[in-house]
């Protein structure tokens, strides 16, 4: 809370410093927020040509042509790869967090303008060689999104693994310092610049969750950064961090004395926190609208933000239930489980705190509503494929198959989207000044909850029947032949559910420039992006710095004017 | 569109559960001694689950329904959540997930932690892109040595693993690419990988463990039952991941030691 007035600058005027290389984390956000729309759109039109392969592996595509199993995998890594980081970690931290955490803890700006532009722009530049790996020689490589080595470690362990996987590497490097970068300015701003009156323990969950997310980010880049120096090392230069003596088709290779097992642990050392990475900034949203929708207090704040910090605590101490078949000490796998489970109760007490937050409310259908409705739905039932996975016995016929593709697309992919989606359609308005229009958002919802669904459930029964993930085909195993069917209406779901997607890009561009204009407060809010000005301008709050009285969700105040007290109204909320 | 909401979460909810338990998509037969264990532990689980996953989201959409705007003409209730509620809650999932998890702790140390039996058949299962070798130490019990610099997949089998037959031991491994079994007795497992991590995936004897370059993990089980059983790989190990299966035949005692002699045989 010092040195406000410093970061007070005045608006650029050339377009360039105004709208490319801004300052202003408004713009900033935007930008993240744009990047991810396009990330998001490419890893979804991979994700339809893997799934039109699984059903009918022999047909030519137009454009792209005949599907080979390796331009399966290399469709495969690619798809995960962009989704986790252009698209899960990009949206919900760095382009929503980016415009409103500074304006809902009453800042300015964020603490370290110039480092929030170069963040951007590196995360710009790790895109654009991500992309870039498509077209290199080989293409892009096949070892997965998890890059397990040494097949990642290799140079000729198969196509797309020369110059495609040194791309691959470099550009999730890359990522890494953008989100340092990210991390260590979200992380300032919410310990400095809060306006006065706002204590931590008034800030909305949407910036508990964005402040936590930084944390697990600062702690969990900085390892897959190191991680990734390494592998390149071992591609190039002929080190053995992580290759063994091996004999790749006859031909035995340089390398001596390294551990395949040693990428895997440093890998899930940062993978599992970023599967927090993805969600919590969700959960942060859907706290922030079910209180604001259900026109009532969330339910149990403190218990919700204490449920926050255990997840972030526990997320450092489970990775190794990703690697119960991995060959590391089967010992070992009694403490991750048991961690594993831990992290399920702070996940329930805030599903529980959810539903809490429903009871004897008077709930509006507006369509940010619906997502965070949606959001809940999805939560509970991805999670609750949790407790499976996490018990090691259950683990050895579930682990690698199709179930495990539907647990985290459900819980960290379509929750986390279900999320962006909640929080576009809420903060849509005040970032354009408009209104998106409501009739095609519930259209829209409606087909992507039931498509995602039609999608992501029948995997389970898929992978319980034991179809295994990463095959391109599924005719050389008997026993898998059963399961055609289900496979070919989950391709269905998928062209029927990508095909709604363009419903909502159409109502979010339209709306940009034709939707009815948006007041101050829409909803009927009472967090501090509310109180200002639609769209905010350069200094967020117009020359005066708010002050806060009441925590962030003061709705259905017995005796109150309105059924809502904004943060900043200094008129008096019994003190609880 | 409190109504709607209800309608679409209890259908999604009463589909997702209605294919769980009428198996229409099941676990494959179980054909191992684990099997009756992990099926067991599975249902427990899926019960436990699906009695949660009903809960919340009937729950759910009950409240979306009873609360809507248009509906709810009482007041909102102004509560910032009940304390003693939290706890209950936390506590009994805390102890339905714990216990969960110690439950199943036993049958995943028996297979581990303890060394195989005295009379238990040794096999050694090595990946390599995209094959299963399966070896078999001969009258010796031994396992002979192999060099890297020997092998040749084009040739495969023992030639693929590179046995270096100037081993006295190496003389009687027998190297093929089918696994066969006795049934009903325990199978010591050394499982091995030469260029990239391939996983030993047999579904129907609930059993999967990554083969590692560079590490011999050693693994027990024991087939119950006489027949064929497909093998796949189930670690992303490259463009032929998905069609790098195999196949387990469990047969008789008899037809076992017929078998190998026949290889054996052969080899000569």
């Amino acid at each position: 809370m010092v040195a406000q007035d410093a970061h007070a600058h005045a608006g650029p005027q050339g377009f360039i410093r105004k709208y490319v290389f801004s300052l202003d984390h408004k713009v900033i956000g935007i930008q993240y927020y744009f990047l991810a729309l396009v990330a998001v759109f490419v890893g979804m039109a991979l994700s339809l040509l893997m799934r039109i392969h699984m059903i009918w592996p022999t047909a030519i595509l137009p454009i792209v042509g005949e599907i080979k199993p390796e331009t399966y995998l290399q469709l495969l890594t690619m798809h995960g790869t962009i989704m986790v980081f252009f698209v899960l970690t990009t949206a919900p931290q760095s382009g929503f967090g980016n415009y409103f955490l500074p304006i809902q803890i009453g800042a300015p700006d964020m603490a370290f303008p110039v480092l929030n532009m170069l963040s951007f722009w590196t995360t710009f530049v790790a895109f654009v060689v991500m992309l870039a790996a498509f077209f290199a020689v080989g293409g892009a490589p096949l070892h997965g999104w998890t890059g397990y080595a040494p097949l990642s470690a290799l140079t000729n362990s198969g196509p797309g693994e020369q110059l495609g996987a040194d791309l691959w590497i470099t550009s999730i490097a890359i990522f890494c310092i953008a989100s340092l970068m990210g991390a260590l300015n979200f992380i300032t701003t919410i310990l400095d610049l809060r306006a006065k009156g706002m204590t931590m323990m008034r800030m909305p969950l949407t910036c508990w969750a964005w402040f936590i997310t930084a944390i697990l980010g600062l702690l969990a880049f900085g390892v897959l950064l190191s991680a990734g120096i390494l592998l390149l090392l071992d591609r190039n230069l002929g080190t053995s961090f992580y290759v063994p003596l091996v004999v790749v088709n006859g031909q035995v290779m340089g390398h001596k004395g390294g551990s395949p097992l040693l990428w895997q642990h440093l890998f899930w050392f940062f993978g599992h926190p970023e599967v927090y990475i993805a969600i919590l900034p969700g959960m942060g949203v859907a706290s922030q609208l079910l209180s604001t929708f259900a026109r009532k207090p969330i339910f149990g704040y403190k218990a919700m933000v204490y449920a926050l910090m255990a997840i972030g605590i526990l997320g450092f101490v489970v990775w190794g239930h990703h690697m119960f078949m991995s060959g590391m000490s089967p010992y070992s796998a009694f403490a991750f489980s048991i961690m594993t489970m831990a992290i399920g109760v702070p996940s329930a007490i805030k599903t529980f705190n959810w539903l809490g937050t429903l009871y004897k409310a008077k709930i509006r259908f507006q369509t940010p509503m619906l997502y965070a409705i949606g959001f809940v739905s999805l939560f509970v039932s991805g999670g609750l494929s949790g407790p499976f996975l996490a018990q090691p016995v259950l683990d050895i016929p579930l682990h690698d198959t199709a179930f495990v593709v539907g647990h985290f697309h459900l819980i960290m992919g379509v929750a986390a989207i279900f999320g962006m989606f909640a929080g576009t359609y809420y903060w849509f308005p005040k970032m354009f000044g408009r209104m998106m229009n409501e009739s095609w958002g519930r259209i829209h919802f409606v087909i992507t909850l039931v498509g995602t669904y039609c999608i992501f459930m029948p995997m389970h029964y898929l992978g319980m029947a034991g179809q295994p993930r990463r095959y391109s085909q599924f005719t050389e195993l008997a026993y898998l032949q059963h399961l055609m069917p289900l496979n070919r209406f989950i391709t269905y779901a998928a062209i029927v559910t990508i095909a709604a997607q363009f419903i909502f890009v159409i109502n979010l561009f339209w709306s940009m420039f034709k939707g009815p204009k948006a007041s101050d407060n829409p909803w009927e809010a009472t967090t501090l992006e509310w109180t200002t000005a639609t769209p905010p301008p350069h200094d967020n709050f117009g020359g005066h710095t708010p002050v806060v009285y009441h925590g962030p969700y003061e709705y259905s105040v017995p005796g109150a004017a309105k059924d809502y007290v904004m943060q900043t109204d200094p008129a008096g909320v019994a003190a609880h | 569109m409190g109504l709607a909401l209800l309608v679409i979460i209890w259908l999604i909810t009463f589909f997702s559960t209605y294919f769980f338990v009428a198996q229409t998509w099941w676990l494959p037969h179980g054909a191992a001694t684990a099997a009756a264990f992990i099926d067991h532990q599975f249902a427990l689980t899926y019960v436990l689950m699906g009695i949660v996953f009903v809960a919340a989201q009937g729950a759910l959409g009950w409240l979306v329904w009873k609360y809507r705007a248009g509906a709810n003409n009482g007041p909102v209730e102004y509560s910032h959540g009940n304390t003693k509620l939290e706890l209950i809650w936390t506590t009994l999932t805390a102890v339905l997930f714990i216990g969960l998890n110690l439950m199943g702790s036993h049958v995943w140390a028996s297979e581990r932690f303890d060394p195989a039996g005295p009379d238990s058949v040794p096999v050694e299962v090595t990946g390599m892109q995209f094959a299963w070798y399966f070896r078999y130490p001969g009258a010796d019990g031994k396992f002979g040595r192999t060099e890297p610099k020997l092998m040749d997949p084009s040739a495969g089998n023992e030639a693929a693993l590179g046995l270096d037959t100037t081993d006295p031991a190496a003389k009687d491994d027998v190297v093929t690419g089918t696994m066969y079994l006795p049934v009903g007795r325990q199978v010591d497992l050394t499982l091995r990988a030469v260029d990239v991590i391939h996983s030993f995936f047999v579904p129907s004897f609930r059993f999967k463990q990554d083969a590692v370059p560079g590490l011999a993990i050693h693994m027990h089980f024991t087939p119950t039952e006489i027949g064929e059983y497909e093998i796949a790989c189930a670690e992303l190990c490259g463009l032929g991941h998905y069609k790098m299966h195999g196949m387990v035949h469990v047969v008789s005692q008899e037809d076992f030691d017929k078998w190998l002699a026949a290889r054996e045989a052969e080899k000569q």
